[in-house]
């Protein structure tokens, strides 16, 4: 294990070197809220603003991609017929996500990169990014990381892990790839190794146990996942719901999706575009017939999926990471905590 | 890998109306590129996504048959702005096609077997598909007795008629045709809901036969029960469902019947399968 020490004084030097290898995405401000962005040429990461009001996950997964595209002009060559746009592969980093937004991406790989087929707009992007993680150091309020296989220290999904110590960074190298990006960066800064371990995890024992919100999961896998849907519970959790999508808005694990072909003049171009299971159009049949036409069928499938069926299928612990964010945001303060809760300890009336 | 969105381009070669209200038509497509052909291999019961650029795509199942060549065939009902696009669409106009996509009735284990298929509506499709596989000469030894439900609204809603008269002429498949009602006193068939005349014609169940149901999910929700009482099994129903799809390979998320992605793990469960899902379709 190698554990660098990077000089706050060195940082947007080492920054601006990277930026000959990658393209930069980072924590900015913009309307008065922390958002993940592309950097410019002279906007640094605001690393004392990670706490982003949405995850990094539009690096991989922009809100609308454009997939495909045809000409539909019948006096030209190939009218009619797909082609692939040009898509940018070239290698990028994005700086400062947070240790559970990175366990997000791992979980959305298992959706897009499967044994029959792999989704090349995805995977293509994932394959080019690193991602250098910051820990937390002071978690959150609405942070039950810990109770979802992730924590303000986790290391999966990460190539390096920074650990802000006020004056300087240690970063903790995890994979080749994020050897590659300090390499790139110039960042060079030996430490010793052993007392920076020690170090790093003497303030993640701190981190952990300042986070006070804890989420028991452990009864959900043996659950029978009919009594859960069918459990009475759903009409009170759905009952305040507006529907208003935000939760999966701001979820790093939501990727659900829609694809819609938009044309201009005689050019067409296929998009997919975020989608949410929270409209009542996601499921409509051309038929008009509904499978989840009613509210709770939506907020009872949106919290089955996160909580049951993605552990069954997958048997990779839930599709929630404990980010907070939905918690945070919903305008109707439900909160997929106390719902877990009740998932977790339901006993059908037999 | 291939890109799994990218489609094969097709030409259509024929259009044909389908149904006396001309609410459904049966298109005939042929790939630009002949090996797209051999990639885009199928078995009865899958589908795929036909694919209009500028306009959208649709999932439809495949109604020409593994045993048919050169060509393949859907038949679409005019219902959403991609059914309507194509209806307008003409002979020789280019699109595309995606796939095949999702399983397919298990022809492995259906070997041997006595099969009743049942169906309703323009939910046929593929069951022409596999009505016209299992007939063919180098399969149909391999299944024991095939018994046919197949119903529609009248005599003139019913998909492949020229067909399904000639396969009532055959004595190596039982066809028990049905209307909901018809004011043709010449018709010579039955009169009633699908449901019904399963359980009055269909084959009484033992452990060799399996039934195979594709119809609009109240078709699929009345002919269980009749099924049930004649006692096959819930292993032995197979049925193909539907639901709003997107993607087509799992990954858009609209699907879901629970864990199971209609699109990828399905569209063919056996009701033993669902019986272990939320009725989401």
């Amino acid at each position: 294990m190698k554990v660098i020490k990077i000089d706050k004084n060195d940082w947007t030097r080492g920054i601006d070197k990277s930026r000959e290898t990658y393209q930069l995405f980072g924590p900015v401000t913009d309307k008065n809220q922390s958002v993940f962005k592309q950097l410019g040429k002279d906007a640094y990461p605001e690393m004392g603003r990670t706490d982003t009001i949405m995850s990094p996950k539009s690096v991989l997964f922009p809100q609308t991609e454009k997939i495909l595209t045809a000409s539909l002009d019948e006096s030209v060559e190939n009218h009619h017929i797909m082609q692939m746009p040009e898509t940018d592969t070239t290698p990028r980093a994005v700086i400062g996500i947070r240790p559970y937004d990175a366990k997000a991406v791992q979980l959305v790989k298992l959706n897009f990169d499967t044994p029959e087929y792999r989704d090349t707009y995805w995977c293509d992007a994932y394959e080019a990014t690193t991602f250098v993680g910051l820990a937390v150091n002071q978690p959150s309020a609405s942070d039950f990381s810990t109770s979802m296989g992730s924590g303000p220290f986790a290391e999966e999904g990460l190539d390096l892990l920074l650990v802000d110590l006020d004056d300087h960074y240690l970063a903790k190298v995890l994979t080749p790839k994020g050897e590659t990006f300090l390499d790139g960066a110039g960042f060079n800064g030996t430490a010793d190794t052993d007392a920076s371990l020690k170090t790093i995890q003497g303030m993640k024992e701190a981190a952990e146990a300042a986070i006070t919100s804890l989420v028991p999961t452990d009864k959900l896998k043996e659950k029978s996942l009919l009594d859960l849907h069918g459990a009475p519970f759903w009409e009170d959790t759905a009952f305040s719901c507006i529907n208003c999508g935000t939760c999966t808005f701001v979820c790093p694990t939501c990727w659900c999706f829609d694809i819609q072909d938009e044309t201009k003049g005689k050019s067409t171009s296929r998009f997919r575009n975020w989608d949410s299971c929270m409209s009542p159009l996601f499921t409509m049949h051309g038929s008009g017939h509904n499978p989840r036409g009613e509210k709770t069928q939506r907020v009872r499938q949106r919290f089955m999926h996160k909580l049951k069926y993605f552990l069954d299928k997958y048997d990779q612990g839930s599709m929630c990471v404990g980010c907070g964010r939905c918690v945070e945001k919903c305008p109707v303060n439900i909160d997929i905590r106390s719902i877990c809760n009740t998932m977790n300890s339901y006993e059908p009336q037999k | 890998m291939d890109n799994p969105y990218m489609p094969y381009p097709v030409r259509i070669d024929d259009i044909e109306i389908a149904t006396e209200d001309k609410s459904l038509k049966t298109f005939k497509f042929v790939f630009l590129n002949k090996e797209d052909e051999e990639k885009f291999s199928y078995q009865a019961g899958q589908f795929a996504e036909l694919s209009i650029p500028g306009v959208g795509e649709i999932p439809i199942g495949i109604a020409s048959s593994p045993v048919e060549k050169g060509f393949v065939k859907f038949t679409v009902f005019k219902t959403g702005v991609v059914t309507s696009h194509l209806h307008n669409m003409k002979v020789g106009d280019i699109m595309g096609i995606r796939g095949p996509l999702g399983n397919w009735y298990p022809w492995d284990k259906l070997e041997g077997k006595n099969v009743v298929i049942i169906g309703g509506g323009f939910a046929f499709t593929t069951l022409r598909s596999s009505i016209i596989y299992m007939l063919d000469p180098a399969n149909r030894a391999k299944f024991g007795t095939i018994d046919v439900v197949y119903g529609a609204r009248s005599p003139g809603m019913l998909l492949y008629r020229d067909e399904l008269f000639e396969w009532e002429q055959r004595d190596d498949i039982n066809m028990h045709i049905t209307v909901d009602g018809t004011d043709d006193p010449d018709w010579k068939y039955n009169v009633g809901f699908v449901p019904t005349i399963v359980e009055q014609n269909a084959p009484k169940a033992d452990p060799d036969t399996y039934a195979i149901i594709c119809g609009p999910p109240i078709m699929i929700k009345f002919t269980q029960p009749a099924l049930e009482k004649l006692g096959y099994g819930e292993e032995q129903i197979i049925m193909s469902l539907e639901n709003r799809m997107k993607c087509g390979i799992g990954m858009c998320g609209r699907c879901n019947i629970g864990k199971e992605l209609v699109c990828k793990d399905g569209p063919v469960f056996t009701l033993k399968e669902i019986n272990l899902t939320p009725k989401e379709y």
